[in-house]
C-alpha cells in the first residue's frame, strides 16, 4: 500500500519490438512471472520506479507511527496499550525491512530519508490526517490497515523478489492489526456508552474518504500505472483495488451498526459491486502537495527526531571506532 | 508505615511499587514514539516499553487479587492519583536528551536486575514466576542501557558531557530507589526480594564499574538524595504523566469497556 502516484519516467509502454535485446529478455521474464532479483539486469526506469515505490512505502510505515503514537500515552487499558505498542513496533520493523529491500536496488536509506525530510518525496496521504479520539485507533487499524492489505496482498505477487517477500511477511502482521482495530470498534459499539458509540461514528466519518484516497487517483488520471502494470510492479489498477476494498468493507461497516458519510453508497445488483460517490480529488491533491491537516507536523517530527539524534549516532560511531582500535592494539 | 504492618500489607505495597515503576517508565518511553534518534532505536525503545508495561500488568493483576477490594489491574493503573502511586522518583523524570533517557534507564535497570533476580527465588510462586519471565527481559534492558552509557561516556566530547550531566542530575533519585524501607525489610525477612544491604552493594558495584568504563565521574558518596516516593510524595512530573495516561478514564468515567 501506501504508494500513490509513483512516477515511472515512461510516457508510454514500449512494445517488444521497440525494446533492446536486454529489455526484451527482461520483459519476457516478467511476462513469465519469473521474479527479478537484485543481481539481475533491469531497466533503469524499473529500478528507479521501484526505489520510489518502496521508499514511499517505507516512509509511510515510519510516518504512520505518528498518528498512533499520538494515542499510545493515552491508551485506555493495559491490554489496549500493549496492543498499540506492539503494532507501532511492527510498523517500525516494516519500515526497516522495506528500507533494506530498497537498498538491494542500490539506493541509500539515509539519502532517501533526507529527501523525505526535505519534502521531496511522498508518503501515504492518509497519515496527514489527525487522530482526534481513541476510536481513531480502531478506525486506523480497520480502514487504513485494511486498505493497505488490499494493496499489499496483490503486491505479494509483485515482480521484484525482495519487495514481494517483504510484502508476504508484512501482510501477515497487517491482517492481525486490522482485526485488532475492528475489535476496538466492535467492543465500543456493543458495550460502549452513547458517547463512545458517537466517537466511533465520528471517527468513521473522518477517515472514510481519506481511506478511499489511499488507492491513488482514478485510473484515467493515473499516468504511471500502465508502465508499472507492464513491469508487474503494480498488479491491479487503483480503481480495481478501491472497489475490492469497498466491497469487503461495507458489510463490516453494517455489522458494526455504523454508516459511511456517502449518500451514494449502495449495492449495485447488476455490477455485483457497491456503487459509491465521487472522491474529493481536490482534497487528495492538496494533501499530496503538502496541504493536509498534519503534513507540516509529521515531517517536522521525523526531521527533528533524526536531526536531533545526530549526536547520538556520532557518539555510537566514535565509540565503535575506539573499541575497534582497542582490539587492534590488544592483538 | 504503621508499626503493625503485616507481611500481607507490605506485599501489597511492594507489588504496587514494582508495577508503578514499570508502568511509569513504560509510559515515559511511549512518549518517545516516533521521536527516537534512529529507526533501530525506535524498535528497541518500544520493545523495552512493551516489556515494562507487560510486567506492570502482571504485578497489577496479582496486586488486585491480594488487595481484593473489587478493583481490577486496569483500575489500579488508571484510577489512582499521584499520591497513591508508588513508583520510584527516577522513572517519572522527563526523557530529556537521549543521555538522560539512557542514564535514567541504566540506573533503573541496574536496580531492577538485582531485584528481579532475587524475586525469582521468592517462596511465593506467583511472584517467582512473574519474576522469572521478567528476568530475561530485564537482563536485556540492562545490557542495552549500560552499552549506551558507555557509548556516550566514551564516544564524542559532546556525548561525554551530556552523559556526565545526565548522571549528575539523575543521581539524587538513586538513593531512595536502592535503599530499603520497612516494607522491603519486612518482605526480605519473609524471603521475598533482595537482601537490602546486598542490593545497595551490588547496585553500586555495577554502576561504578559501568561509569568507570564509560570514563564518567561518579557523583560524591555523600551527595544529597531526594526522597518521598515510597510514601506517595512525588516530583511535580507525576501529576502530568497521570493526567495524560488516565485522560480517557477521567473524561469518560462511566465507560465500562474500551
Amino acid at each position: 500500500m501506501y504508494a500513490q502516484l509513483v512516477e515511472t519516467g515512461a510516457k508510454r509502454v514500449k512494445s517488444l519490438e521497440e525494446m533492446s535485446p536486454e529489455e526484451r529478455e527482461f520483459q519476457l521474464k516478467i511476462d513469465a512471472e519469473t521474479k527479478i532479483e537484485a543481481k539481475n539486469w533491469m531497466p533503469e526506469g524499473y529500478r528507479k520506479t521501484l526505489v520510489r515505490q518502496i521508499s514511499q512505502h517505507a516512509h509511510s510505515e515510519v510516518v504512520g507511527m505518528l498518528p498512533e503514537g499520538n494515542w499510545i500515552t493515552r491508551a485506555p487499558t493495559l491490554k489496549r496499550k500493549l496492543q498499540l505498542m506492539a503494532k507501532i513496533q511492527d510498523e517500525a520493523g516494516h519500515g526497516l525491512y522495506l528500507y533494506s529491500a530498497m537498498e538491494t536496488l542500490g539506493a541509500d536509506r539515509d539519502e532517501e530519508i533526507d529527501k523525505l525530510h526535505e519534502g521531496k518525496v511522498k508518503y501515504s496521504s492518509i497519515f496527514n490526517y489527525p487522530t482526534l479520539s481513541w476510536a481513531d485507533m480502531g478506525t486506523v487499524g480497520w480502514l487504513v490497515d485494511g486498505a493497505a492489505i488490499v494493496n499489499q496482498v496483490v503486491l505479494q505477487r509483485t515482480s521484484y523478489g525482495p519487495y514481494s517477500r517483504a510484502m508476504i511477511r508484512i501482510c501477515k502482521e497487517e491482517s492481525f492489526h486490522q482485526r485488532q482495530g475492528y475489535q476496538i470498534l466492535l467492543d465500543l459499539m456493543r458495550e460502549g456508552t452513547e458517547e463512545q458509540k458517537q466517537m466511533v461514528q465520528d471517527s468513521i466519518n473522518r477517515f472514510w474518504w481519506p481511506s478511499l484516497m489511499m488507492f491513488g487517483p482514478s485510473d484515467d488520471q493515473s499516468p504511471n500505472s500502465q508502465q508499472s502494470m507492464a513491469w508487474k510492479i503494480k498488479r491491479k489498477s487503483n480503481d480495481e483495488l478501491r472497489q475490492m476494498f469497498i466491497d469487503q468493507t461495507v458489510p463490516q461497516l453494517e455489522f458494526l451498526g455504523c454508516t459511511a458519510p456517502d449518500p451514494d453508497l449502495k449495492w449495485n445488483e447488476e455490477r455485483g459491486h457497491y456503487d459509491f460517490g465521487e472522491i474529493d480529488w481536490q482534497e487528495f491533491y492538496d494533501v499530496l502537495k503538502g496541504n493536509g491537516p498534519c503534513n507540516k507536523e509529521r515531517v517536522e517530527t521525523r526531521k527533528n527526531a533524526i536531526d536531533g539524534g545526530a549526536w547520538v549516532r556520532e557518539a555510537a560511531k566514535a565509540y565503535a571506532e575506539k573499541q575497534q582500535q582497542k582490539q587492534q592494539n590488544a592483538a | 508505615m504503621s508499626k503493625t504492618m503485616t507481611q500481607q500489607e507490605a506485599l501489597q505495597e511492594y507489588l504496587l511499587r514494582l508495577a508503578d515503576s514499570d508502568m511509569i517508565l513504560g509510559q515515559r518511553l511511549c512518549e518517545l514514539c516516533g521521536k527516537a534518534p534512529a529507526l533501530e532505536e525506535e524498535m528497541a525503545l518500544m520493545n523495552v516499553a512493551l516489556d515494562l508495561v507487560g510486567q506492570a500488568r502482571n504485578w497489577y493483576e496479582y496486586a488486585a487479587e491480594l488487595i481484593d477490594d473489587g478493583r481490577s489491574a486496569d483500575e489500579l493503573a488508571f484510577r489512582r492519583d499521584a499520591h497513591d502511586y508508588r513508583n520510584a522518583l527516577m522513572v517519572e523524570q522527563p526523557n530529556g536528551d537521549y543521555a538522560v533517557t539512557m542514564g535514567r534507564q541504566f540506573f533503573f535497570d541496574a536496580w531492577h536486575y538485582f531485584t528481579i533476580a532475587a524475586l525469582t527465588k521468592a517462596p511465593d510462586e506467583r511472584i517467582a514466576s512473574i519474576a522469572a519471565k521478567a528476568a530475561k527481559e530485564v537482563q536485556y534492558h540492562l545490557r542495552r542501557s549500560s552499552e549506551w552509557v558507555k557509548r556516550f561516556g566514551d564516544g564524542t566530547e559532546e556525548s561525554h558531557q551530556r552523559m556526565q550531566t545526565a548522571v549528575d542530575d539523575l543521581w539524587r533519585f538513586t538513593g531512595e530507589m536502592i535503599e530499603a524501607d520497612e516494607v522491603e525489610q519486612t518482605l526480605f525477612k519473609a524471603g521475598i526480594g533482595p537482601d537490602p544491604e546486598q542490593l545497595v552493594a551490588d547496585w553500586k558495584g555495577l554502576v561504578n564499574e559501568v561509569l568507570a568504563e564509560a570514563t564518567l565521574t561518579p557523583p560524591p558518596e555523600d551527595a544529597w538524595m531526594y526522597r518521598g516516593a515510597k510514601v506517595g510524595h512525588h516530583t511535580e512530573h507525576l501529576g502530568f504523566i497521570l493526567a495524560e495516561m488516565q485522560f480517557l478514564q477521567r473524561a469518560y468515567p462511566d465507560a465500562k469497556t474500551w
